[in-house]
């Protein structure tokens, strides 16, 4: 990370560079969409709504599900 | 920079899935045990358990590690995005620290302010056909418990500068109890535990599930911030740029501490 305004001793907090939202939205949005995903289909696919069908997605992350606390069935 | 913290946050992310996995089989596990037992004895409702079309072994196994590994990697990237975004906003803090309350606000966001309105349940707790209501309640109240955080983080920020850091992150905490109370005054409760049912056994899953969930967060937030910090002090000496002092982008809340509400 070439963010030189950290070269201060140890010691002394200098102020972490801030990234600009600009450069920081790209990331954030396909990033979240991607995790939400992920998310989705470990918390809430083939519960509520389902988009394969089926349970075996459902079954096969069933104890995950219950201890991550989602409602699971 | 933002490529290097997301991926920073997805390894992470990993490495909290293999402690969280360690600590569902410990605590977890046992407890799923004892609620699918009360439910083969009571033959609880119709739940989706009759057919097992996978086995229990392969639940409590690859798939149970699937799962939080699944979701260690995602809230491990977002994570690191929303670290990305705290960097440097949250007044003279160091990586790790700010790594830390950003780990604290997504626990308290994510899992803890939902969960104390709709708790973990295990199986043969929950009526399936209440599915979808129970599912839209549940992502509703983290999308509440989410807003609050964020906005307590944002409203202490821009109330740093005039009450200090630590009154202004009280406001903020303030203010967010009292929303985050009126949505579980509003919203309705959810109370599905079957008759008989091991008080014990929900107990402990549900502060298994908690464990689990403080598991995760710690080590993302912890481990992240450490790795940062290292990558931060390890940075070859350069001519420090001039300071980029955007109104408003850095308020001066050194003087009470961190200006970042919990947002609870």
């Amino acid at each position: 990370m070439a963010h030189p305004s950290v070269l201060d001793a140890p010691a002394v907090p200098a102020p972490l560079p801030t990234i600009p939202l600009s450069e920081l939205a790209p990331f954030a949005i396909f990033g979240s969409i991607l995790a939400l995903v992920l998310l989705y289909f470990v918390g809430a696919e083939q519960g509520a709504m389902s988009i394969v069908g089926g349970s075996n997605v459902h079954e096969f992350v069933h104890d995950a599900r219950h201890l991550l606390g989602f409602p699971c069935h | 920079m933002v490529r290097t913290l997301l991926i920073r946050g997805m390894l992470v992310g990993v490495v909290a899935a293999v402690l969280a996995f360690v600590v569902a089989k410990i605590l977890g596990e046992s407890q799923v045990g004892h609620a699918i037992a009360f439910e083969s004895a009571h033959e609880v409702a119709q739940t989706a358990h009759e057919p097992e079309p996978v086995s229990r072994t392969v639940q409590s196994t690859i798939g149970l590690f699937t799962g939080l590994l699944v979701f260690g990697v995602a809230i491990g990237g977002l994570f690191s995005l929303a670290y990305a975004c705290a960097q440097g906003r949250l007044g003279a803090l160091r990586a790790r620290a700010t790594a830390g309350l950003v780990a604290l606000a997504g626990f308290v966001g994510v899992y803890l302010l939902p969960d104390l309105k709709y708790p973990a349940n295990p199986p043969a707790v929950g009526n399936p056909d209440t599915i979808g209501e129970r599912t839209s309640l549940y992502f509703s109240m983290m999308l509440i418990s989410l807003a609050v955080v964020i906005g307590g983080c944002v409203a202490a920020r821009r109330l740093a500068p005039r009450f200090g850091g630590w009154d202004a992150a009280l406001l903020s905490a303030a203010g967010g109890l009292v929303v985050v109370g009126l949505a579980y005054y509003v919203l309705p409760g959810v109370d599905e535990t079957p008759e008989g049912f091991p008080a014990d056994v929900l107990w402990r899953f549900r502060i298994a599930s908690l464990t689990i969930h403080a598991t995760v967060w710690a080590t993302v937030g912890l481990l992240f911030g450490a790795l940062t910090e290292r990558a931060n002090r390890t940075v070859p000496a350069v001519t420090p740029a001039p300071a980029p002092t955007l109104a408003g982008e850095r308020p001066v809340a050194s003087s009470g501490g961190s200006p970042v509400a919990s947002g609870a």
